[in-house]
Formats: C-alpha cells, structure tokens, sequence
C-alpha cells in the first residue's frame, strides 16, 4: 500500500471514530426533550461526517450512478419528510425503516456480485454475514410494507391467520438455513437469490397475523431489525462505522420493544404469534351487549367540563383517527381559562407507534409537561373530577385489574374509572381491539358520548363558550 | 480469506456498540419515543456508507446499478428520517414557550 493511500484510510478511520462518538452523544441527547433537537442535529452531522470520510478516503471509480441515487433519495426523502401528516406518522416510519432493510440487502447483493466477478475466495463469515444481510434485510422490507399497508387501512388491520402458517413459516425458516450453507460451500447468485424470496415472503407471513392496535411492536422490533441488518452489512464489508451505528439503532428498537410489550403485559412472542383478540370469537362486531350506559349530549358534558375543578384527557387512537388534537387543545385552552386544571394522560400504547399521542398533541402546540405518562398520572385519577376519554379503550378497561378470565389481565391502565365521573367518547359500543366489552362503559360515573371525536369536542367546545 | 482476528475485533465493536445504545437509550421519555424512532431510523441509513463503497467500487453495470439502488434507499433513509425527526421535535415545547 502507498503511503497515501495509508494515510487516507487512517485519515477515514479517524473520522469514523468521531462520527461514532457523535452519533453516541446524538442519541443521548435525544433522550431530554429541551436538548433532542439538537441531539439530531448532532447525529446528522456524524452521518455527514461520516459521508464524507467514505468518500474521500475511498478510490470512488463511477459518480454517476451514486450521484444519481443520492439526488434521487433526497428528493424522495425530504419530499416525504415535508408533507407527511403526523397521524401517518406510523406509516412513514415503518416505510422508512422498510427502506433501510432493503438497502442492507441490496449492498450485500452487490458485494457478493462483486466477488463473483472478480473470481474472489470468499471467507465463511463474509458468506454468512451477506446471508444474514439479506435475510434480515429482506424481512425488515416486506415486513414494513405490511405493517404500513395495516396501518393505511389498505391490508386488513385484523389479524389474518393462515391455515398451516406455523408448518410454512418452520420450511421457510429450513430453507434459509440450507441456503446459507449452500452459499458458503458453493459460492454464487442462486442460493442467495433462494434466500431472498424466502426472507421477503416470511416478512409477509410474519406480520399479517398480527393485529393493527400490536403494530406499535412491530415497527419498534423492525427498527431494530433496520439496524441490525446494517450492522451484519458492516461485517460483511469489515467496516465499524456500519457496525457501531446498526448495533445502536438495534439496541434502541429492542429497548422500545420492551417498553411497548411490558406496557402490554404480553411476551414479544405472543405478540409475533399473532391473532391477538380473535380466539374469543368476539373478532367483528364485538358482541352484542345487553347492559345499559347513559348516553349524553354535547351540552351536558360541556356543563360537567365547565363546572369541574379538574379535567384529565385520556386520548387514544381514535383521537388520531378523527384528527381531533387541535379540537381538543382548543377545548382544554377554554377550560383552563375558566381556572380548570387540565392534563393528558397518555398510555404507552396508546396509539399505533410509541409516543404516536405525544408527536399529535405537541402538533396541536399541547406543552409536552402537560402530557402524563401512566406512573405520574394514575393516582391523581381519585382526586379528578371529570375523565374525558377521546378513542381509547382498552388502555382503560378496568377488567384489566380485576378479572382474570379477560385478555387483557394484568395489563397496565390507566385508572380513569376511579374519576368523579367518566366521559367517554366513541363512535359506537364496539369492542376494542382486544375484542372484550369495556366494563368502564357500565359504570353508573360514566356518560357515553356517542359520535365523530372531532364533531363532538367541537359541540363541546361552542357550548362551553356559551355558558 | 477467513481472517479469525478481524472478526472477532468486528464482534467486540458489535456487542459494545450493543450495549452502549442500551445504556444511553433506557432512559428516554415516553413523550420523545416517536422522534427516538425516526431518529434512529434515520441513523440507521448508515448503510449509506457500505452502499458508496460498493457502488463505488462496482466493475460490471449490475454492481453499479445495484449499489446506485442502494445508495436511494439508504439516502431516503437519512433525509427523510433526520428531516421529519426535526419537523417533530421543532414541535414539542414546554408551557410558557413559544
């Protein structure tokens, strides 16, 4: 090796090491909200830095084509980023991170292609690492285009299970074990061509059955794969920057896994095994229920609003569903002007991706101390004199705590029955996605508010104005 | 070649990249895990890295087309990922602020 050449790859290597560094303290500061923006300004820099330094230190033969992907993501990126409601946030991730895995598996695909080429010997751990590139790579794809098509409404949200999906899913998994053993005796195209298809398909397979109100879980777990799938990239190419960065987007997806299972009382693997809330046959109409509720108007609620001392909104996906955050900001403004304390408590769940109620409400310029997580805010229920819940469900359900036959025992909730009393808007008596009936509805403290969220926080709203 | 060494320096930088991420993400906020999510997606368009490499150094037109398709997608990826973190952070503030 030249001395230039050795010169410019320590220099790229160096350059590495701070672009690590950055992306580190980037994601710390991620983590406080008076110093995120600046934290993801911090890992963007590392990420231009870390551009740069491939580029320079690099013999980079052809412009042509990377100038023209670069454009071409850009373009696509920023518009994307622009004009993305935050409701679709979900969406916009999943398909983002849909992005990433695919292009894990397509730079292992020109890797190998390139060795292929050039007659090269290729060592075990590249062949197994390009494997592992592709397959994770190609799972993270389908898979997020599934969970994006659930959450657009265009793939049925319910659970859909297929037959002899288990029997399917273990060939699958055998035939990508033969095929990386394939590769590594047999160097060529068609075995990792085999492991792509089976990746792709299995990426269907596996998020299909599982249900729209689980897909905070999935996209979390598939970010983890995104970075995953860069980081087995990185050991394809024996590049660290690759490696550390993956390692830290994985670890941070499985964190976020955690928390969303946890705030679940379920397993990650029974939230992969999928067909959550249709074993009871409750799965459409949710059962018809034989009990009564009081059911109220938009005046009576906006005179209990207007004459309580404290207010809690309970918001769900509902709430995003009918876009209703600026309605309900507005109504909280004019409560607070008439000396009511108002705050939200939000469930970690909540919503269709972790933090999905946050990013809506701080839109509709909520302050985000206003906005209370499960543990600060449970026991303040007992002292509130109206809960108003605006799309949630189960995240309420008091048979969470008590009984022990339902689905969603042991579940953490939000304790909005122990409120003075209860105003729950919803669109019908559904169940919700858990497929039990809501024994919150029942209880003599809780007004049913029957209607489109939006319309009925807007009645409320002129009606409070008027008293 | 199968080279023990490189690799296993390659498993240690993993495992303590590994580790470093859990230590610094376990404590972040319920109201920042969207932003924490498009963020580290957006970082994790790292791949751009190995998608310049390999399209860099491609011979044939199907190394250069494939890593030119890399390179898209990882830099959707990054834009996409650390412009909307943005949008939705310039969003968040505390009460009193404007």
């Amino acid at each position: 090796m030249t001395t230039d050449a050795l010169l410019s790859m320590n220099v790229t290597n160096v350059a590495y090491i701070v672009a690590a560094v950055l992306f580190i303290v980037g994601l710390k500061r991620l983590g406080s909200p008076a110093t995120a923006r600046n934290g993801n300004r911090t890992a963007s820099m590392a990420m231009l830095l870390a551009v740069v330094a491939t580029v320079v230190g690099n013999d980079i033969a052809s412009w042509e084509w990377i100038i023209g992907g670069l454009i071409i993501g850009a373009a696509i990126g920023t518009y994307a980023a622009r004009k993305v409601e935050m409701t679709a946030m979900p969406q916009l991730v999943a398909i983002f991170n849909g992005f990433g895995g695919a292009a894990s598996g397509v730079v292992a695909a020109a890797e190998l292609v390139k060795l292929i080429d050039l007659d090269a010997v290729i060592a075990e751990d590249v062949s197994i690492t390009i494997m592992a590139s592709v397959i994770v790579g190609g799972v993270t794809l389908t898979g997020s285009f599934i969970a994006f098509g659930k959450l657009q409404g265009i793939v049925p949200t319910r659970p859909l299970l297929l037959p002899i999906r288990n029997v399917i899913n273990v060939a699958l998994l055998i035939g990508m074990i033969a095929s990386t053993v394939w590769l590594v005796i047999d160097p060529s195209i068609t075995p990792f061509l085999i492991a792509a298809g089976i990746a792709l398909a299995l990426g269907i397979l596996v998020v299909i059955p599982i249900g729209g109100a689980d897909m905070p879980v999935v996209i979390a777990l598939l970010n983890s794969y995104s970075g995953i799938a860069g980081a087995a990239t990185g050991f394809v190419l024996h590049n660290n920057m690759l490696i550390i960065a993956g390692s830290l987007v994985g670890a941070s997806g499985l964190i976020l896994t955690r928390i969303m299972t946890k705030a679940m009382n379920r397993s990650l693997a029974n939230v992969m095994l999928g067909g959550f809330g249709v074993e009871d046959g409750a799965g459409g109409a949710g059962g018809e229920e034989e009990r009564p509720v009081r059911s109220i108007q938009a005046d009576d609620a906006a005179t209990m609003l207007a004459y309580a001392q404290s207010v809690i909104v309970v918001p769900g996906y509902g709430l995003a569903v009918a876009q209703a955050q600026h309605q309900v900001r507005e109504l909280a403004d004019l409560l607070k002007d008439r000396g009511i304390s108002v705050k939200y408590a939000i469930h970690p769940v909540a919503g269709r991706m972790p933090g999905h109620m946050n990013v809506l409400l701080a839109e509709a310029n909520v302050p985000y101390d206003e906005l209370k997580d499960l543990d600060e805010i449970n026991n303040e229920f007992a002292r509130t004199d109206v809960a108003i819940v605006i799309g949630a469900n189960d995240v309420t359900n008091p048979a969470a705590r008590t009984d022990t036959s339902s689905p969603i025992y042991g579940m953490p909730i939000l304790n909005v029955d122990q409120a003075q009393s209860v105003i729950m808007m919803k669109r019908s008596m559904s169940s919700g996605f858990a497929g039990v009936q809501n024994e919150l509805f029942f209880l003599d403290k809780t007004m049913m508010l029957f209607g489109d969220a939006k319309d009925s926080v807007e009645k409320i709203t002129a009606e409070v104005k008027d008293l | 070649m199968f080279d023990a060494e490189a690799l296993i320096i390659a498993l240690t930088v993993f495992v303590l990249a590994i580790f470093i991420g859990y230590e610094v993400i376990t404590k972040v906020p319920p109201t920042l895990h969207t932003p924490l999510m498009s963020g580290s997606n957006a970082i994790s368009g790292i791949v751009i890295v190995g998608a310049l490499l390999v399209a860099g150094q491609a011979d044939g037109i199907t190394g250069q087309i494939l890593g030119a398709i890399a390179v898209g997608l990882a830099t959707i990826n990054v834009v996409g990922g650390f412009m909307v973190t943005d949008r939705m952070l310039k969003m968040f503030k505390r009460s009193g602020e404007d």
